[in-house]
């Protein structure tokens, strides 16, 4: 079979090192990957996102995914979430970090953008046991730095079962993936949801 | 041979050093760059690697090297194909000792690029033979064997990915490096008959590329990449190429009544293949992005075959014309011609009958204006023109998702040039021409400095132009660092030679940022992690006989307003050289702060720069501490001094 997940958010939050570690751990349990990615024009403040394709066997041709057809959603910002909302499965899974990124053009034209008609929208097309909002950013400021939001984000992805891999299998390819001065820092942050109940509400 | 989940880009380097490469050039261009960025991270022995002033500059050197019997490599994307095709077209009938793939990376959407331009015709129009690789492992194969077949023809080979592989990643095998070829050039040896390009040759060889061409055609109709797939029920094919493939394959899964064709030369065509695959065709989908080569060769072959078979795609509007495909695309595309997986037999039976009403006919095929590939930033899929998961009835449309426009970055000295040149020529009767690189974004509002944009170095001479049509027009061109090094300064030889009066602004931000701070000659940095002397802008100014060069901060805002009325005022040609560094490069200098007490919530700041960093929260005007850089530019228009810097 295929796991299909779609990573999204805004350029600069570390979807890119997410969707590595993803990909590093399920070719440590010898499954193929294929991933697709925004490169370019749309990094730095624009919405990014990443396909990743995890296969245990089953052939895969492109690292594209199809309308309807993601396993899980991991959404980093909820505006984002919301965009990717039509690439998810029936029954398919969604995490979504709770704070709004304002876009940067946003004072300029006097948008009012935030995160509650966002994630009032994801509960109610979604049943509650297909939906986690999580306070991302308030789990990474225990550790003191804001920058591990992805990892957080990406241990109560894992933890769903959504992904088809274990926290032991993303554990241990940390090393591989991050820094080596960051890796201690990584792993605690990618346990932090799993330690008590972080839901937002 | 182990695993690695690996960027197209990075399996194409890695492919390149498998097979021997010696030497590899290019100019920075998305999505071609990593290419060579992961040449020089993952060699492992002397392999020299550069990044050239341009794009002909890169490809002269990856020829001369293939001369001396080298494997070179030159990278670029399709748009520095234009700029290369001077030497390109000639090379074509010189030909090369040792391998040479000219690596030209198309980017359909178009995603990051001024053009949909598709390399594939280039390659016809060179007769260069062109590789179209449609994953990530195949690419890494496959360049190994464009190798091949450029050492054996002694020509150089068009190697083509787009962007969904050369920025897919995927986990391949891969080569050890004691496994890779070792390549030993014997060195370049005269014979003026083989090297000296003269109308006489040109003719003799011009009918030698002909004939192997013809030649190669055969090749590739044998070549292993290039292949039928599925007896299908003998009426319907699909024949693709790229990443569009990759997607017919997905779309195809579980059935195998379509006959497929895949096509990973597009030039020479593989004939007698495409011969095999439409024998007893009614109809042919060929799914392709940019324009309809394999469906214009197919339809060749069908006529010089006198084969009864219907050839569709872009030119019978069964596909999009312009932009990429995505998997939802193909899934459609494939479902109206072959129908579903399930009800395929009664599916084709409609669609033949439908065939038999001849062209025009084809209303319930999807148009071109209904299937707009998600290329574009308007066309990104939204949450409000595409219905969320489950039963699309019974959901609720969803609120409008936040429009992510790309913006110069917080603190981006880019933003302090255009608005001291705005402020300076204020009420006059102005043109502002842009140029290629992260400082085209000037043309967003508040700014609105980009009259216009049209190629790498375009801008100095559209206003050389403008201004000989409007002499009482103060023309300015805006221009990059490195794009100044790559294709303005004959632009600026021009003006003085011509006698034209313009102000040209360098924004020198000392790299080549838009695609990733590449080093350039302004840096005195090189790929092989020289440190070498700087070429100086200002110095290359003079030297052209510039009088009127001026180096000013674009941060001190008093004075780089003063310095454009100067120039401004003078006959002729003048430059403005804005120098401050990238601030994606840099350490911020530090943070700005509103004092509340004394900001009158003019929202000045906000209206006349429109810096990310500035933002409005409870209806007062802040600074946002994770992107303020500390330029001081706010501080400087702000009428009350309410803004000022705070320790960090």
């Amino acid at each position: 079979m295929i796991r299909n997940i779609v990573l999204c958010g805004v350029g600069g939050q570390g979807t890119v090192l997410a969707s590595k570690l993803l990909a590093a751990a399920a070719m440590e349990k010898g499954y193929k990957v294929m991933s697709a990615e925004t490169i370019g024009m749309a990094q730095r403040g624009g919405n990014v996102f990443s396909n990743i394709r995890i296969s245990d066997g089953e052939e895969i041709f492109a690292p594209m995914i199809g309308h309807g057809e993601a396993d899980l959603i991991l959404g980093f910002e909820p505006g984002e979430t919301v965009r990717m909302l039509p690439f998810l499965k029936k029954d398919g899974f969604v995490i979504t970090n709770n704070r709004a990124i304002k876009p940067t053009t946003a004072t300029l034209t006097g948008s009012t953008y935030g995160a509650e008609p966002m994630l009032a929208y994801l509960r109610k097309v979604l049943d509650p046991e297909h939906l986690l909002v999580v306070d991302g950013d308030r789990e990474a400021a225990k550790l003191g730095n804001p920058r591990v939001l992805n990892v957080v984000l990406l241990g109560a992805a894992v933890r769903t079962g959504a992904t088809g891999l274990t926290e032991e299998n993303v554990l241990s390819v940390m090393d591989k993936v991050v820094k080596e001065r960051f890796v201690e820092l990584n792993k605690k942050a990618f346990l932090l949801t799993g330690e008590e109940d972080s839901r937002e509400d | 041979m182990h695993s690695e989940f690996l960027m197209g880009n990075a399996a194409i380097a890695l492919g390149a050093l498998a097979a021997g490469l010696d030497l590899v050039s290019g100019y920075p261009g998305t999505p071609s760059t990593e290419t060579l960025e992961n040449v020089a991270k993952y060699k492992t022995k002397g392999t020299y690697v550069e990044w050239s002033v341009n794009e002909k500059s890169a490809m002269e050197v990856a020829a001369g090297a293939a001369y001396a019997g080298a494997r070179t490599m030159v990278t670029m994307k399709q748009v520095g194909l234009n700029v290369a095709s001077d030497p390109l077209m000639s090379l074509e009938y010189i030909g090369v000792k040792g391998g040479m793939v000219v690596l030209v990376a198309d980017d359909p959407g178009p995603i990051s690029s001024q053009t949909e331009q598709d390399t594939r015709h280039f390659s016809y129009f060179s007769k260069l033979p062109c590789f179209d690789p449609t994953s990530v492992q195949e690419a890494y194969d496959m360049i190994q064997e464009a190798f091949e077949y450029s050492e054996k023809y002694g020509t150089p080979v068009f190697f083509r990915p787009t962007t969904r592989i050369c920025h897919a990643y995927a986990s391949i095998d891969v080569k050890d490096p004691d496994e890779y070829k070792v390549n030993k050039p014997e060195g370049f040896v005269k014979d003026s008959k083989r090297w000296v390009i003269f109308p006489r040759l040109s003719f003799a060889n011009h009918k030698k590329i002909v004939a192997r061409n013809e030649d190669l055609s055969d090749v590739f109709s044998d070549y292993k990449r290039n292949e039928i797939l599925f007896s299908g029920d003998g009426k319907k094919g699909i024949a693709a190429g790229g990443i569009s493939y990759a997607l017919a394959r997905e779309a195809l899964k579980g059935r195998e009544d379509v006959r497929v064709l895949k096509v990973a030369t597009p030039h020479p065509f593989p004939e007698k293949l495409a011969v095999a695959f439409l024998q007893g065709l009614t109809e042919v989908l060929c799914l392709e992005e940019l324009d309809p080569v394999i469906e214009r060769e197919l339809i060749f072959v069908a006529g010089k075959y006198g084969l009864p078979v219907k050839i569709r795609g872009k030119l019978t509007h069964d596909t999009a014309c312009a932009g990429e495909n995505s998997l939802d695309l193909v899934r459609k595309y494939v479902e109206n011609f072959a129908g579903s997986a399930e009800s395929s037999d009664e599916e084709a039976a409609a669609s033949n009958a439908e065939q038999t009403k001849g062209p025009g006919l084809e209303a319930d095929l999807p148009s071109a204006q209904q299937t707009k590939g998600p290329g574009s930033k308007a066309d990104l899929p939204s949450a409000q023109q595409t219905k969320g998961p489950g039963s699309e009835a019974e959901l609720p449309s969803a609120p409008d998702t936040p429009v992510r426009p790309p913006v110069l970055c917080a603190g981006c000295p880019h933003r302090a040039s255009f608005y001291a040149v705005k402020v300076a020529m204020k009420g006059k009767k102005t043109i502002f021409c842009g140029d290629i690189g992260c400082y085209t974004l000037g043309n967003a509002m508040p700014l609105d400095m980009c009259d216009t944009c049209l190629c790498m170095g375009a801008g100095i001479n559209i206003a050389q132009g403008v201004f000989r049509i409007e002499p009482d027009t103060k023309a300015f061109a805006f221009v990059g660092d490195s794009t100044f090094f790559a294709s303005a300064i004959t632009g600026i030889i021009n003006a003085v030679y011509n006698q034209a009066e313009m102000t040209v602004v360098i924004l020198d931000n000392s790299t080549t940022a838009m695609t990733g701070h590449q080093p350039h000659p302004g840096t005195g940095k090189t790929m092989m992690g020289d440190v070498v002397s700087k070429v100086s802008i200002e110095a290359v100014l003079r030297g052209i006989g510039l009088s009127f060069v001026e180096t000013v901060d674009p941060l001190d805002h008093k004075a780089a307003v003063d310095v454009v009325r100067r120039a401004a005022a003078e006959p002729g040609v003048k430059a403005i050289i804005y120098k401050s560094p990238c601030v994606a490069i840099t350490k911020p200098q530090g943070l700005m702060a509103v004092d509340q007490e004394k900001c009158i919530g003019c929202k000045r700041c906000i209206r006349e720069i429109g810096c990310p960093g500035i933002i409005i929260d409870d209806g007062k005007v802040k600074i946002d501490d994770s992107l303020c850089t500390g330029c001081g530019l706010c501080a400087q228009l702000c009428p009350t001094g309410a803004i000022g810097g705070v320790a960090r």
